[in-house]
């Protein structure tokens, strides 16, 4: 039809409905369309010949907020390397929002003190730059939030992520990605899913591209505008060093021993149950005693959630646990397991324990079991600060899993090298005593007097059941009463439960950094 | 009737095991001054386990020490500080002889009532590591009222014989085990078995326990705590064999209620070595449960 | 006790400390103590190293301690050692030990 009928069109619509006045005519197939006339130059139009490029694509400006993921774990090298970037082209003044921070991530110390980065918002922080932080490195404090709450936060919109710099172990030209391909397979991709979704824009960094169309999907197209190729995105043989092992300590296989009794005998553990495991050793090491109370009470797991093990895997493969829910791989056997199993699932942070979505996993578990660095004798938690009142953990998924489980077990040595773990009271609080259910330490198990028939259960079966004050005393008395901790007034850190309210701060350490 | 399954080793120079080992609950607990512990630091050793032994650490648990022979520098004041700390027992190595018992009998007393702690408070245990050792086995046991256990040392033993560690049956050990078991029941003390040290191999360290078990071993030495809870297992007594010993104890209680001289269950006429069988597999599974 | 000579007592491993021990350069008490635990426990360490060497009337020497989270138990058996082998004394006397 030609234009003059087509005004003709529009006026007779605006004529007999006013509203449809403002509607446009047609004026070509290709007038309105977002990316140039050139079909085949639009297939690779998301392709950056280098970071530089696609940051500058992005628009990125001073005062942004950029995001991170950390699958990687301490074999990341997409942080530091974009971070350096961005210092390089100037950049200031930016909010960093990475799901977490690891020993690895000690070169952003310098970023700060430049004033590249002024805030941020973490699930974590460990090493040179935990240290530097709880010596007042920064101005603002820094939010630590859990994984499922991060999601809360940019739900709301207290975090709004300008550029995501999300690494991928493999993506096409058009920015389909997954991390089970290439030849660095990070598994699941569950953190950057969230990103990719609330981004304003979106940069994936790949060591690997594939052809078109790459499978499966984790990030899809529809959320990427730009892929730029790097030499290596991370070492995997890292991700399951620091935390995320297995143990041959005796110490670690005895409390692993005694939290298998605890789910046994706490009327859980019965046919089609849920487990979900931390990433301490004694945690981790729990899933193989579990195994052989599996077997002989011919009992299966329906689904095992969160960081996902070999440990876990195995159980999986031997069909002793029917679907695996995994929000992060913390080792190789996972990734792979992740790419060639089709009940491994790959979830997102918001499937996986936010709790302000329309459905997460977590609500869904029987059984925790996570560790802790403090516990006190109200059962609350802390995860993120040493007993010298340094950062050195992540909050992680602690709170989410045990606020949202049925039975929320700790696991942790009474006492490490000196420094009891049960104390009057805990240094930081991340997660509520309300939400821990029992206590096993290598000296016996305590329940919360909230739950008196779990007590009753574990005693008659025999278990090793004292009160968590008995524990207390019994630590008191192999080390003796420690000094309290000096803190300035200055805050250093504000620790957000998972439906973003404030539940503790961290405060500045008196004295220099060693 | 004291338990005495597992009784650990912990050389007594070595700061982290003492602090922890009390956690996974063996039996007895052997602080090492000997073999485990070199010669320029076994002064050091010497007091750490003074020390340990001060404290409550170990309390609920039976504390033994093995000091030196006393024909070394070290043996007497090894012995000094054990019983000054308050250790239950002491173990002397290299046991030949009678005497040998009798030599530490004594000075054993004469420490206790130097520091005026109650005389035979301490008591002894004998390692026997060479063939006079097995042959005097029987004195030995009956040597002292101190003496509490017999130990059967099997590295220094198979060397004396001029044989060597085998795996598997180990028959180089039969008539050692055979010689120490018997001066044990003889002397009514308890018995102990060889150290394993494979400390990976499950399955090898099970079959020997099977076979000391069943012999008649009290108990045996252990190097490692993983090996605690294997061992526990082994000697629990079976469902059958618990619900079994319960009709005895209660037949016998039955028989002593209304006065009759005969202990009588399933037509058989039970007699008091069945009923002290009975209490043993009890005490047992009171301790451990049924095996698993 | 007088120090005589150098000496050291104990390791590096955790749980333990290293003691060393040297004769004064000056008839003076110096006792440095570093710690994995020092904020927490470092009181507590110092009285019991203070104590230990009160009960054996060490007045004078240069004391280093190198503590890797050690209960007092351990602290007290390694300066014991490391006091008796600087003083190069072979005899017990267990009231002053204990």
């Amino acid at each position: 039809m030609e234009k003059g009928k087509i005004n003709n069109l529009i006026q007779e619509l605006s004529a007999q409905c006013p509203d449809l006045g403002s509607l446009q005519s047609f004026a070509g197939a290709s007038s309105n369309v977002l990316h140039g006339n050139d079909i085949l130059q639009n297939r690779r139009r998301k392709l950056c010949a280098s970071l530089e490029e696609a940051i500058q694509r992005t628009g990125l400006e001073d005062g942004m907020t950029i995001s991170f993921h950390h699958a990687f774990r301490e074999g990341d090298k997409v942080i530091n390397m974009v971070m350096g970037t961005l210092a390089r082209l100037g950049f200031r003044n930016l909010t960093l929002a990475s799901s977490s921070l690891l020993n690895t991530n000690a070169p952003l110390i310098e970023h700060i003190k430049n004033g590249v980065i002024t805030k941020i918002y973490t699930s974590g922080l460990r090493g040179k730059l935990a240290d530097a932080i709880s010596h007042g490195l920064m101005d603002t404090p820094v939010h630590i939030h859990s994984h499922g709450g991060r999601v809360h936060l940019l739900q709301t919109g207290e975090i709004k992520i300008d550029v995501a710099f999300l690494a991928v172990s493999s993506s096409d030209v058009f920015g389909n990605a997954n991390g089970t391909r290439g030849r660095s397979p990070c598994g699941s991709l569950g953190y950057a899913k969230v990103d990719a979704e609330y981004a304003r824009q979106v940069v994936l960094l790949t060591d690997e591209i594939v052809a078109f169309p790459n499978t499966p999907i984790s990030i899809s197209q529809d959320r990427v505008d730009c892929v730029v190729k790097i030499d290596e995105i991370g070492d995997v043989s890292q991700i399951s060093q620091g935390a995320a092992r297995t143990t041959h300590d005796p110490r670690e296989l005895l409390i692993a021993r005694f939290a298998a009794d605890v789910v046994e005998f706490s009327g859980y553990f019965k046919q089609g149950f849920s487990l979900q495991t931390g990433s301490g050793g004694s945690s981790i090491a729990a899933t193989r005693f579990l195994e052989k109370k599996m077997i002989s009470n011919g009992i299966t797991a329906h689904f095992a959630l969160g960081g996902i093990t070999s440990s876990i895997v195995e159980l999986h493969e031997k069909g002793l646990i029917d679907v695996l829910v995994d929000t992060q791989s913390f080792d190789s056997v996972a990734a792979e397991s992740l790419g060639k199993s089709v009940k491994h699932l790959e979830v997102s942070t918001n499937e996986y324990a936010n709790p302000s979505s329309k459905g997460a996993f977590c609500d869904q578990l029987d059984v925790a079991i996570l560790s802790a660095l403090e516990i006190d004798t109200g059962f609350n938690v802390n995860v993120i600060t040493g007993s010298n009142g340094m950062i050195r953990g992540a909050s992680g998924g602690h709170c989410d899993v045990a606020a949202a489980a049925c039975l929320t077990i700790v696991v942790a040595p009474l006492i490490r090298c000196r420094i009891p773990t049960v104390v009057k009271r805990v240094t930081t609080l991340v997660t509520p005593g309300e939400s821990i259910d029992v206590l096993v330490t290598d000296h016996g198990i305590a329940v919360n007097p909230a739950r008196p028939e779990l007590d009753a259960r574990l005693r008659e079966a025999g278990l090793q059941v004292m009160t968590i004050e008995e524990l207390y005393n019994r630590a008191v008395s192999l080390s003796g009463v420690s000094d309290p901790i000096q803190f300035t007034d200055r805050i250093v850190g504000v620790i957000r439960y998972r439906d973003g309210s404030v539940i503790d701060v961290v405060r500045q350490v008196k004295g220099c950094l060693p | 009737m004291k338990l005495r399954r597992s009784m650990l080793f912990l050389p007594g120079s070595k700061a982290a095991m003492l602090s922890t080992a009390f956690v996974y609950k063996p039996d007895c607990v052997m602080f090492d001054l000997e073999d485990a512990v070199s010669l320029r630091e076994k002064d050091s050793a010497r007091l750490m386990v003074f020390h340990i032994l001060r404290t409550d650490a170990y309390k609920g648990i039976e504390t033994v020490v093995r000091i030196n022979p006393l024909n070394t520098p070290y043996g007497l004041k090894d012995l000094e500080a054990a019983i000054r700390a308050g250790a239950d027992a002491v173990r002397l190595p290299k046991t030949d002889c009678a005497n040998d018992i009798h030599e530490l009998d004594a000075e054993v007393a004469r420490i206790e009532m130097e520091c005026g702690c109650p005389i035979g408070r301490t008591k002894l245990l004998a390692a026997i590591e060479s063939a006079s050792g097995v042959i005097n086995a029987v004195s030995i046991a009956t040597a002292s009222k101190r003496m509490i256990g017999i130990a059967l040392a099997g590295f220094d033993y198979v060397i004396d014989m001029q044989s060597q560690r085998g795996d598997g049956a180990k028959p180089e050990l039969f008539y050692a085990r055979c010689a120490v078991l018997h001066a044990a029941r003889a002397a009514g003390i308890d018995a102990f078995d060889v150290v394993y040290s494979d400390i990976n191999d499950d399955a090898g360290f099970l079959k020997e326990v099977e076979l000391i078990r069943h012999l008649g071993f009290n108990g045996k030495s252990l190097i490692h705590p993983r090996q605690i809870e294997l061992l526990h297992n082994a000697y629990a007594p079976t469902e059958k064999e618990v619900s079994y010993s319960r009709r005895v104890i209660e037949a016998a209680a039955k028989a002593e209620k209304e006065g009759v001289g005969v202990i009588a269950l399933d037509g058989k006429m039970i007699d008091a070595p069945i009923v002290s069988q009975a209490q043993r597999v009890l005490q047992r599974a009171e301790a451990s449960g049924i095996r698993r | 006790m007088r120090i005589i000579t150098e000496a050291v007592a104990g390791s590096l491993e955790s749980s333990d400390l290293l003691v060393k021990v040297s004769p004064s350069r000056d008839k003076t008490l110096e006792i440095y103590v570093t710690s994995d635990v020092i904020e927490q426990f470092g009181t507590q360490i110092r009285h019991v190293v203070d104590d230990t060497l009160k009960r054996l009337a060490v007045t004078d020497g240069l004391i280093v301690i190198e503590d890797k989270g050690a209960l007092d138990y351990a602290i007290r058996a390694r300066v014991q050692t490391a006091v008796l082998r600087g003083a190069a004394c072979k005899e017990l006397n267990w009231e002053q030990l204990s």
